[in-house]
């Protein structure tokens, strides 16, 4: 087992969940309605929760605890796509954001339950559960607002042809994707992509919505490698404010 | 979390005489026997009107106060207090939801509610006009105040209208693991360090005159509306409420070694009550209406989310659908 390919994707998939539990928590009491309120802080939960499972996976294979790892890291250590850290902005932003990344989100784990690793491939069979519901709510939203009012189908779209650069971002290269895919481990980003690619146009064929001809969209990349936007250190820093203030105290 | 303390004032109380005296003879025998009073059934108008008046403001309380927490979401120190602290505002704001709905089948749109929410015109608990400084003064909340809000939703609970009652003892039931996590948060910065306890001693003595205020104002200057005592909308009085409330968790607060900011409180053993300084109830008027330090900026937060989510509102309307006031 390649130890240092592993980690990386573990690294890129825990903050990827971090990082959009993170923002996902950002819409409690601020919700278009009530009920999405609750909807973005129950998969706020979760994907706290996931990345959680996956930083415990990392401090097993040596790496520092979970809350050391997640609270005391500077930006450029963090390995998440720069999607997850953009701030939420409107409604439709967060929304696309989600839908986007669920899908792709709930395609890796089901994938990754044929994982060689078995922490991983065990992880994935619970995780997946869950995710059906994060792409069901937002298949079902993409679907209301696509096809409902002159504004919420501009609005969406206009969101999409924003969102989609950094969508692509997701599946940045990695220099591990032939050992993962020979390892057995994971089947790699642009299979990934692919299948990726095939949901999001099943789901958005069933809107009044389009999408941009793949070719002509240019991928954001630089997450997976520690360059990110001027977006996620102010969001760092707020999040580790009270936990640095002394790293060794117990809350 | 609702302390129950705004809504009795100024109650008039003409109109009862009004009600067909049958109806009404019938309806008070129910709740003497203990029945519910259900959305379909007869109600006098000053029922209908306190308890639309009442649980809105419990609503209002849920959704306002999941603010100050919620601020914090985004700063909790460590995975365990972040992805507790989220379930626990999501409980919050579900609470909201659920109370919200228990208002409708008296006759009063969420929509209405929430307009009156935002110019002012209802209100909601008092406590959470102030600022949260500090992740302890997030714990304090967590822990005192739901603490308090327990103390008059389970008297509530068993009230006489049946949504609102079923809808409390749901509430109640999330509330006390929302206590348990705010005791836990508050005992570990009582055992941390000496900057931790301090950090809560201070959030202890910014928040006392608050949490003091949360019942509502002393029964000497109160209205005492019998009336909405025997129809079981009221379930007991502000001082009972904080009594209560301090029976129960100032020895708590003293068995962890911190100082309430009161040298008068103390049980009177012989009556049993608490002893303690009157808490300043001009100060609790001016912030009721509108002059405390958060005031604007938690209706303008408020505003601000309802503005910006219109457009996802109006999408989920169907041209196919006719839209109605709920039961009245």
């Amino acid at each position: 087992m390649n130890e240092g390919a592993l980690k990386e994707l573990l690294y890129k998939m825990a903050d990827d969940l971090l990082i959009l539990g993170h923002r996902n928590s950002e819409w409690t009491g601020m919700g278009p309605l009530l009920e999405e309120d609750i909807a973005f802080s129950s998969m706020a939960q979760d994907k706290v929760g996931q990345s959680l499972a996956l930083y415990n996976i990392l401090h097993a294979l040596g790496e520092q605890a979970p809350d050391t790892v997640a609270f005391t890291r500077h930006a450029a250590q963090f390995h998440n796509c720069i999607l997850v850290e953009l701030p939420n902005q409107e409604y439709d932003f967060s929304l696309i954001r989600h839908f986007l990344f669920d899908t792709a989100d709930s395609l890796r784990w089901e994938m990754l339950t044929k994982s060689t690793y078995e922490p991983l491939s065990l992880l994935a069979k619970k995780i997946k559960g869950e995710l059906r519901y994060h792409t069901l709510h937002a298949n079902t939203w993409m679907k209301q607002l696509g096809t409902a009012t002159q504004e919420s189908i501009s609005r969406l779209q206009q969101s999409l042809q924003v969102v989609m650069p950094y969508a692509l971002g997701i599946f940045e290269p990695s220099p591990n994707e032939s050992i993962l895919l020979t390892e057995g481990i994971f089947e790699g980003e642009s299979a990934l992509q692919a299948k990726w690619k095939t949901r999001v146009e099943e789901i958005v064929s069933g809107t009044k919505l389009h999408l941009p001809d793949w070719k002509t969209v240019t991928p954001v990349f630089g997450g997976r490698l520690g360059k990110h936007s001027e977006h996620l250190e102010p969001m760092l820093n707020e999040m580790s404010e009270v936990f640095r203030m002394d790293p060794t105290a117990e809350w | 979390m609702y302390g129950g303390g705004n809504t009795f004032e100024g109650v008039k109380t003409d109109s009862v005489a009004t009600e067909d005296p049958v109806l009404l003879a019938e309806f008070e025998a129910r709740i003497a026997r203990g029945e519910k009073i259900e959305p379909s059934d007869w109600m006098p108008q000053l029922y209908r009107k306190q308890l639309i008046r009442m649980i809105e403001q419990h609503a209002h309380s849920e959704i306002i106060g999941a603010l100050p927490e919620g601020t914090w979401i985004t700063r909790a120190p460590g995975f365990k207090r972040k992805m507790a602290l989220m379930a626990k505002v999501q409980d919050e704001v579900g609470h909201g939801q659920l109370l919200y709905s228990a208002a409708e089948t008296l006759g009063k749109s969420r929509e209405q509610m929430i307009d009156d929410l935002i110019s002012g015109k209802s209100k909601y608990s008092n406590i959470f006009n102030y600022p949260t400084f500090t992740w302890a003064d997030c714990c304090f909340i967590s822990w005192l105040v739901d603490a308090g809000a327990i103390v008059n939703q389970l008297a509530n609970a068993k009230g006489s209208y049946g949504p609102y009652c079923r809808a409390l003892e749901r509430i109640c039931a999330e509330e006390s693991f929302h206590l348990k996590y705010g005791h836990h948060c508050v005992i570990y910065l009582a055992a941390g360090t000496q900057k931790q306890r301090q950090l809560f001693q201070e959030a202890l003595n910014r928040w006392w005159p608050p949490m003091m205020h949360f019942f509502g104002p002393s029964d000497k200057i109160s209205t005492h509306t019998e009336v909405l005592m025997r129809w079981k909308v009221k379930m007991g009085t502000n001082d009972e409420m904080r009594n209560q409330f301090l029976d129960m968790y100032v020895p708590k607060i003293w068995e962890l070694g911190f100082t309430i900011p009161d040298p008068k409180l103390k049980k009177n053993t012989g009556t049993g009550l608490w002893e303690y300084t009157e808490p300043d109830w001009e100060e609790f008027k001016r912030v009721i209406n509108g002059g405390g330090p958060c005031n604007q900026e938690r209706l303008e937060v408020r505003r601000i989310a309802e503005e910006r989510g219109k457009w996802v509102r109006e999408a989920l309307k169907s041209a196919k659908t006719t839209y109605v006031t709920p039961l009245a």
